[in-house]
Parts: structure tokens; C-alpha cells; sequence
């Protein structure tokens, strides 16, 4: 168990921040279940701070154009499209 | 009854020469083939067909091998039976009442069948070795940044590769040599390793290799299990190998380190699929964020849904610290404790899964009861090391998986040590 109980509205505000549309009763399952989840998670709390040193290297190439995929082939999944670009809902 | 292994069944004809002509290969189907449809198992990419290949497909097709199909798999790789995908389960060749694990479970049951000779999945969290283990294949998971990721369809970049499954050891790591090495067009793949012919290092010979046991990893695991790979143990020191315990106190945080890592990226990685490039589309109703919010629902299944929606929350104001950053500090562990079994042990081992393969719909009900079940495979993904899974026979009809984990790009030890269990 998780220490703050997980609400409905928890689960409502993070669908909405990962803009996913849920109807009531998968709110209400969800609520339960991440109870629980979140609740295994807590663990990591227990996870003492370990020294690590990362072996990471930037792989940056040069700002040049190179081929890429045409036009026709980057519109060739898209549900609707108007003069060569893809058409999406209005933006607000 | 069909075992609904492939999504789509196809015929890609690679070069006439080179190491894999005469040979079937099947592709898991979060890897993108050129004008063959890639769903990811998901509603979501039903009808996306992706305009170029994965690294890992033109590697194959210049080696010469056939592709024959795109395999079924859970939603984007999240699942541990190939009970998640949109195209409905696949089931267990060696039990056709069973799941055949995941999330490559496609992958697995097509070579088992003899659908392919060899395949390809993408192993995140033990989405190779399970399926492997479950349907009595090898299944490698190597080192990461050895094989390309591009083309792969992301879940979560950190952890996930991608890897052979086979009837063999010595065929996968025929199917290993062919993909592996740097791509220019995948930042994170590495020089190491790249010129290694692995099927030459599968040779069996384990005289002087030191196998080091994590207790941790093998408590957990069912008796029959436990007793398989007891028997594995046996089979490597009759032939002259040495095993030692070892401890990975920090395993006991890996799954849920693992799962809020993976979950996560996945937040992220998913947010691309807003029905508009592709994927299915939310209409033009309402504003952008309604459109996109009703696109995500109508093409994502639960599973997907459920992870977004827990790397959302883990990622968030307020409980950012609690978890993603506790669960970095998890995987730094993990890494360390690893990396002090390696200076007593030469590989590890562990039953690959600690159960048997579970009745088809018997495990789907309890999200975290699932989750737990990949103890001893995310272990792996966490620290970037190569692991291989080894049938060791059957318990009661269904089969077991011995893993052997190796030292970053230790591929060879490991392949080697596989080799000697068959």
C-alpha cells in the first residue's frame, strides 16, 4: 500500500496530462489497482544513494542535410492530408 | 488449432549468397519492414506501413535469408504471454493450452512449430528469454549497444534489444553474428564485439569456468523449476565447471526500479501516436487535445493505457524524486552489485522464469502479480548485460529455461557455456 491513498481524481489528472480519454469505470479500476502498484514502487524509497560514474560520450554528427524519406512516403500513413502535409484538428 | 504466431505472413527474399541463404527467419513485428505493415500488435498500427527497414532487416536480407512473417507480440512489447496483442493470444506449440511467454511469444512459437528457422524479438525486460524459455528455445538478449535499434519501434530505449531466438544455440548465434555491430544510424551501438563469430564459440567446453549462483534468483522459483535447473548445474560440472555463490542484494528492488524505467520511457516514446502521422485517427471533432486524447484511446489497449498512465504519474510534480529518480539510483546498483559478482564468476546463472509456462487468460487478471514474474530477466536489461536462455528440459509437459548471464559484450562466455547444457 501505497502511503498517500490514490484518488480518482489521481488518475483523471495523469490521464489527462498523457492526454488518454478514460470513461468512469476504467478510472475507478485503475484507481484500485495503482493502489497497489504504487504502492510496490514505494520500495525504492529504501534504495540508498549509490556512487556511479556513467561511461557516457556524446555521439553528436555534424549539422548537414542527408536523404531522407520523400515527401510522398512521409504522408503515405497519415489518416488525412491537404497540399502535401498532414492535417491535424484544429489547435485550439 | 492455428497458434496465431505471425500477424501478417510474408515472402521477403533477401540476397541469393551469404550466411543465412536457405534459411527463414521471422521478425517480431515492433521491427519495421519496408512496405510490410508493422503493428506493434496494436489497434493503434493496424494499418502502418513503415517506408524503410530496421538496421537489423537490411542485415538479414544481405545475408541472404528469407523473411516469412511478422510475429505476433504483446501491445508494443508490454506482457509477459502475448495475451496483450490486438491480433488475440498466441498459444504454446509445446502445449497449446498455455501461453507461450512474451512479449516475442510470436517469435518463439513460430520457431518452435518449425514456421521459421530461426527469429528475431526485442528483449526490454526479458521479452526473449521468457518466450524462449516457455516454448523450449534459445533466446539471446545481448549486451547493450551491440545490435542496432533503429527501426525498432520504441518502448523503452534504455533497456531494450534486440536479439535471436532458435532451435539451437550454435543457430542463434549464427543469426547474433549477422545483426550485430555498430549502425550509424543508432548513436548507442558500440564497436565491441562486431567481428566475433559466435556459432565458432559454440563448442561446449566449459573445463575451468567459474558459474556464480545468485541465491536471490533462484528461491523465488517454483520446485520444478528449481529442479531443472538444478540438474543444469550438474550437467555443466560433469564437464568441468566450477559454481560459486555470489550475492545481488539489490535484486530485490529490480522489478520495480525496472518497471518505473520502463514505464517511463514508455510515457514518453508513446506520445508520438497521436493519429495523425499515422495510427488511428481521433477525427477532427473538438480541439487538439481532445482529438489526440480520443486517438489514443480507441488504438491503445489496456496494458499500454495502464503503463502510460503509471510513467505518467511516476514522472510527475511531486513524485518524480520518490520514483524515477530512486529507480535510477536502483539500476546503479544493480550495475555495481553485478559488476562484483563478475570479478568472482566468469557468468552467472538462474532459471530463466521462476514458473512454468501459465494456462492461457490464467495470469492476466493481476497486473502486479504479472510484473513480478520477470525477477530474474530485468535484472539483466537494468545493467546492459548479455544473457542467453537454454532449454534444460521439461517439468511435468512444459518446458524450463536456464539463463547464464554474461560481462558486457561477454557473448562469447556465455553462447559457450549455453552450448554445453544442449
Amino acid at each position: 500500500m501505497t502511503d498517500e491513498p490514490v484518488e480518482a481524481a489521481d488518475v483523471r489528472r495523469v490521464a489527462d496530462l498523457a492526454r488518454v480519454e478514460l470513461d468512469e469505470s476504467a478510472v475507478e479500476a485503475f484507481t484500485a489497482e495503482f493502489q497497489d502498484i504504487l504502492g510496490y514502487f514505494d520500495a525504492l524509497e529504501e534504495v540508498p544513494a549509490v556512487e556511479s560514474e556513467p561511461d557516457l560520450v556524446n555521439v553528436m554528427r555534424a549539422d548537414e542535410v542527408q536523404p531522407s524519406l520523400s515527401q510522398e512516403d512521409a504522408l503515405r500513413n497519415a489518416s488525412e492530408s491537404e497540399d502535401g502535409r498532414f492535417k491535424g484538428p484544429r489547435v485550439s | 488449432m492455428s497458434l496465431n504466431a505471425f500477424i501478417t505472413r510474408t515472402e521477403i527474399e533477401g540476397e541469393t549468397e551469404g550466411p543465412l541463404a536457405d534459411t527463414t527467419v521471422a521478425v517480431k513485428d515492433n521491427i519495421s519492414t519496408e512496405g510490410v505493415r508493422t503493428t506493434c500488435g496494436s489497434e493503434m498500427l493496424e494499418e502502418y506501413v513503415p517506408p524503410y527497414d530496421a538496421t537489423v532487416v537490411s542485415r538479414l536480407k544481405a545475408a541472404g535469408a528469407t523473411i516469412v512473417g511478422k510475429t505476433n507480440m504483446d501491445e508494443f512489447g508490454m506482457g509477459t504471454t502475448t495475451e496483450t496483442s490486438a491480433f488475440g493470444p498466441t498459444r504454446n506449440p509445446v502445449d497449446e493450452d498455455h501461453v507461450p511467454g512474451g512479449s516475442s511469444g510470436g517469435s518463439a512459437a513460430a520457431v518452435k512449430n518449425g514456421d521459421a528457422d530461426v527469429a528475431l524479438g526485442s528483449d526490454t525486460g526479458g521479452s526473449i528469454r521468457c518466450p524462449a524459455a516457455f516454448t523450449g528455445t534459445v533466446g539471446i538478449k545481448p549486451t547493450y549497444g551491440l545490435v542496432s535499434r533503429y527501426g525498432l519501434v520504441a518502448y523503452a530505449n534504455s533497456l531494450e534489444q534486440i536479439g535471436p531466438i532458435a532451435s539451437t544455440v550454435r543457430e542463434a548465434a549464427e543469426l547474433l553474428s549477422v545483426i550485430a555491430g555498430p549502425d550509424e544510424h543508432d548513436g548507442t551501438t558500440r564497436e565491441a564485439g562486431a567481428a566475433v563469430d559466435y556459432a565458432a564459440v559454440a563448442d561446449g567446453d566449459v573445463e575451468g569456468l567459474t558459474i556464480g549462483i545468485p541465491t536471490e534468483l533462484v528461491e523465488g522459483s517454483e520446485p520444478g523449476v528449481r529442479e531443472r535447473f538444478e540438474a543444469g548445474l550438474e550437467t555443466l560440472r560433469e564437464q568441468g565447471a566450477r559454481t560459486v555463490e555470489v550475492d545481488l542484494p539489490s535484486v530485490e528492488y529490480a522489478v520495480a526500479a525496472y518497471y518505473v524505467i520502463a514505464m517511463s520511457e514508455a510515457s514518453s516514446n508513446l506520445a508520438r501516436f497521436d493519429g495523425v502521422r499515422y495510427g488511428v485517427s481521433g477525427g477532427f471533432e473538438g480541439d487538439w487535445n481532445e482529438a489526440f486524447a480520443k486517438s489514443r484511446s480507441d488504438g491503445f489497449g489496456e496494458e499500454v493505457i495502464r503503463r502510460i498512465l503509471l510513467g505518467t504519474f511516476a514522472l510527475s510534480e511531486g513524485y518524480h524524486d520518490k520514483y524515477y529518480k530512486q529507480a535510477q539510483e536502483a539500476r546503479s546498483w544493480v550495475k555495481q552489485d553485478f559488476d562484483a559478482a563478475f570479478e568472482e564468476a566468469d557468468v552467472l546463472a538462474t532459471p530463466t522464469m521462476p514458473v512454468l509456462p501459465p494456462k492461457l487468460g490464467e495470469s492476466l487478471d493481476d497486473p502486479l502479480q504479472m510484473y513480478r514474474i520477470d525477477a530474474n530477466t530485468v535484472p539483466v536489461n537494468l545493467a546492459n548485460l548479455p544473457a542467453i536462455s537454454v532449454p534444460v528440459g521439461e517439468h511435468e509437459g512444459l518446458p524450463v529455461g536456464f539463463q547464464l548471464i554474461g560481462p558486457a559484450f561477454g557473448e562469447e562466455q556465455i553462447i559457450r557455456a549455453g552450448s554445453a547444457l544442449e
